[in-house]
């Protein structure tokens, strides 16, 4: 007997009437399709029924967010920062996916979402080790949840698979948000991400922050699909596309998204489409591959622009509380320049603590080379400048 | 070489990005199969710039800007080679190429093998490599290892501006894939080449001495190389005359320059930037324990990095093999009873 003899086939099929009845796709892939065009809040009448409360909370971080990039691009100028991959413009993606989150859950980076780790409470100064250059990372993971800022693209998906799934097994209702370029999702990790995630049914959020360009390639080079939010569907999960501009729908998605999740739900994927305003780093031309008017297009697409307009016509854009969100802003940045103008402080025998919980022979052998010289450096640069009165300075490394 | 085409005037500083953009802009336009392929290569230009122009001059078929996907741009280039073309692809930095392994280890190094000579993998991956600008990270690692570990890929790496041309060209034209590794810290080193003289394809397999000596042989290549000069010179000051060899290509090896240098001077030490334990040095070591054990004086020593994940920028020159540690370990080819204390690598 054939697949296509099988009994209740009523009636014999040619084989060109397509696949045996149990090939039929298990889901309708119709509910997972994204929106045409990206979801958008402000300056629709749907804006009406935001909470107020909730508006301010994003303005501020907004804000200080924008202050924030400012200041990290300024401290590449001084030698303060290695680079400073900036996410001027972009800030509302930042901030929805710190807000979207509860304490419980976990946000998995990549090395441009500074700020959505400062958002949700990350030390700012703690936030840019990776990228000054002192350590790799700068922080803890457990005290805020947040997994390291993450360089190789799209690796720090399968993670966010990975713990989410391993949460729910232990029966604790955690949700994982991991966040990643346009470019990222052409790498297999992207791939490998969303099927497990789809087929294990992983408490995860996947937000991409399609910005326009890999460093210089444009999205039209880097897929041929109608939206980055269509890939979704393929693996099994909904995927939602969003004016990544606009604060309040970034943050009402992703909280759906979140809470689908916990609920069970299983994964999202949430594209949001918003732009680069700055170059991919301090170190990169952007003039090379793209015109000023298409940045200025951008401009006037503000996401903090974009968020004024419905507070001032809410009358909540009063003088005192933009001064005092300016204030808090202007603040965060100074703490940051004054606390990233001092030397960190650093010891050279740190390279050999953390490679293995227990030191191999040949690592306490290298210590003690580099242990040597250094207290041959520090000899010689206590005879070489010394001060008349005898006392040298510390040497630094 | 027959023809002059530049005076000797034209001859002015050219740095060792400008010498690789040359030699793959004459390999392109000698040989209409060659196709240059990775991130940001076409409208950019890469990152360091090596691939500036080639899309405009050869069109974007043949200088492709790819999608962000390490093992789609060597798994592509596969195919291509397949079918007659000749890929040369940038990986971005040395540890961008590791989603990539898959292909090179599965596919790329044992195609000719696996298909008794049938296809054959006439390909060049490029990729930066190695610290020492400051690069947050995953731009640092010294990945030389990963690839001498894997029969049937060639492995090459030049030092100088000339090399840097030469060994292009010749990884190029060769029939069997090449890892082009660029040490990423010289590319803005410079050397009175000009940019349009006539310049001498390399071959691949040999190495170079650098420096004539008589009481020792370091033994190096890529970023090491400046490093090791200078120590030499600094060592005569101590009275000792040290030769320098470069290797340019760490597979195929060149056992017999090294080994005849080695025989002459007595003394060896092997010097590079990655990790001491499990990496190249170990293999050079044990070639030269092998073939030159009884004109040895001394054993053969490395300085090499240290057995740690590559360390943060602020760090890093502590890591690296400079001038006074390999100085140090030189002053160790005396004889000494305890050469065994106090060295982990
Ligand atoms: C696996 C890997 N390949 C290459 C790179 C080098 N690289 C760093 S950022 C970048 C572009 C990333 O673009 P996108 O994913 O759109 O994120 P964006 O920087 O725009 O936020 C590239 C190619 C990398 N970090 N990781």
């Amino acid at each position: 007997m054939t697949v296509l003899e099988q009994p209740g086939s009523s009636r014999k099929k040619s084989s060109l009437a397509g696949p045996p009845p149990a090939w039929r796709p298990r889901v309708d892939p119709a509910p997972l399709l994204p929106d045409e065009e990206p979801y958008r809040l402000l300056g629709t009448d749907a804006a009406a029924r935001l909470d107020s409360g909730l508006l301010t909370r994003l303005y501020v971080q907004l804000v200080r967010g924008r202050r924030y990039n400012a200041q990290a691009t300024a401290l590449t100028r001084q030698g303060r920062l290695a680079v400073y991959p900036s996410s001027t413009g972009q800030e509302a993606c930042e901030v929805a996916a710190a807000l979207a989150l509860e304490d419980r859950d976990w946000l998995f980076p990549s090395y441009r979402d500074t700020l959505a780790a400062v958002a949700r409470g990350l030390d700012p100064v703690q936030a840019l080790t990776l990228l000054r250059g002192d350590w790799h990372n700068g922080y803890d993971p457990h005290e805020h949840r947040i997994a390291p800022l993450c360089t190789p693209l799209a690796t720090q998906l399968p993670h966010a698979v990975g713990l989410a799934h391993a949460a729910r097994l232990k029966g604790d209702e955690v949700v994982a948000l991991a966040m990643v370029g346009d470019g990222g999702t052409s790498e297999g990790d992207f791939h490998e991400a969303l099927n497990f995630a789809a087929v294990w049914q992983a408490p995860v959020v996947f937000l991409v922050q399609n910005n326009g360009f890999a460093i210089s390639v444009p999205l039209a080079k880097q897929t041929a699909a109608p939206s980055l939010a269509h890939k979704a569907v393929g693996y099994g999960m909904p995927g939602r596309l969003v004016d990544g501009n606009d604060a309040p729908a970034m943050h009402e998605v992703l909280t759906e998204a979140v809470q689908r999740a916990r609920r069970g739900g299983g994964p999202t994927l949430v594209e949001a489409v918003t732009y680069r305003i700055e170059a991919h780093t301090n170190a990169d031309d952007a003039t090379r591959y793209r015109s000023d008017t298409e940045v200025e297009t951008w401009r006037s697409h503000d996401p903090i622009a974009l968020l004024e307009h419905e507070l001032t016509a809410r009358d909540l854009l009063t003088d005192e509380f933009v001064a005092a969100t300016r204030d808090g802003a202007e603040q965060l940045a100074a703490g940051l320049r004054e606390r990233m103008n001092a030397d960190p402080e650093l010891d050279p025998m740190d390279l050999f603590t953390h490679v293995f919980a227990e030191q191999t022979g040949q690592l306490r052998a290298q210590a003690a080379l580099l242990r040597a010289e250094l207290d041959a450096e520090a000899n010689g640069y206590t005879e070489d400048t010394a001060g008349a009165d005898g006392s040298a300075e510390e040497a630094r490394p | 070489m027959t023809t002059t085409a530049a005076p000797a005037t034209a001859r002015k500083p050219a740095t060792m990005a400008q010498a690789l953009t040359r030699a793959l802009r004459d390999a392109m336009a000698d040989d209409p199969s060659v196709h240059v392929m990775g991130e940001d290569v076409g409208t950019l230009g890469g990152v360091f710039r090596v691939t500036d122009g080639l899309a405009k001059e050869f069109g974007e078929d043949r200088c492709t800007d790819t999608a962000l996907a390490e093992a789609g741009i060597l798994g592509t280039a596969v195919g291509m080679a397949m079918y007659g073309l000749r890929p040369v692809v940038e990986m971005q930095f040395d540890a961008f190429a590791y989603p990539a392994f898959e292909q090179l280890i599965s596919h790329v190094a044992r195609m000719r093998n696996r298909t008794r000579g049938a296809l054959t993998m006439p390909l060049t991956i490029r990729i930066p490599y190695g610290g020492g600008i400051g690069g947050v990270e995953h731009h640092s690692d010294s990945s030389e290892a990963y690839y001498l570990a894997t029969p049937g890929l060639q492995v090459v790496t030049p030092a100088t501006v000339e090399d840097a041309y030469g060994l292009l060209r010749a990884a190029i034209a060769s029939d069997d894939p090449v890892v082009f590794l660029e040490p990423k810290r010289l590319y803005w080193s410079k050397a009175d080449w000009s940019p349009d003289a006539p310049a001498e394809v390399a071959p691949l397999g040999r190495a170079a001495v650098r420096r004539r000596g008589s009481s020792a042989t370091l033994i190096t290549y890529g970023p090491s190389l400046p490093v090791c000069m200078e120590a030499a010179e600094a060592a005569g000051a101590e009275g000792w005359d040290l030769e320098v060899v470069d290797l340019r290509s760490l597979m195929p090896f060149d056992d017999d320059t090294v080994c005849a240098s080695v025989r002459r001077t007595g003394r060896a030490v092997v010097v590079h930037e990655s990790n001491g334990f499990g990496g190249p040095g170990g293999e050079i070591a044990a070639r030269i324990t092998e073939r030159c054990f009884h004109h040895l004086e001394a054993p053969v020593l490395r300085v090499a990095g240290f057995d740690i994940p590559y360390p943060p920028p602020m760090l890093e020159r502590h890591h690296l093999p400079g001038v006074d540690r390999i100085l140090d370990t030189i002053a160790r080819l005396q004889w000494e009873s305890d050469w065994t204390e106090g060295r982990g690598a």
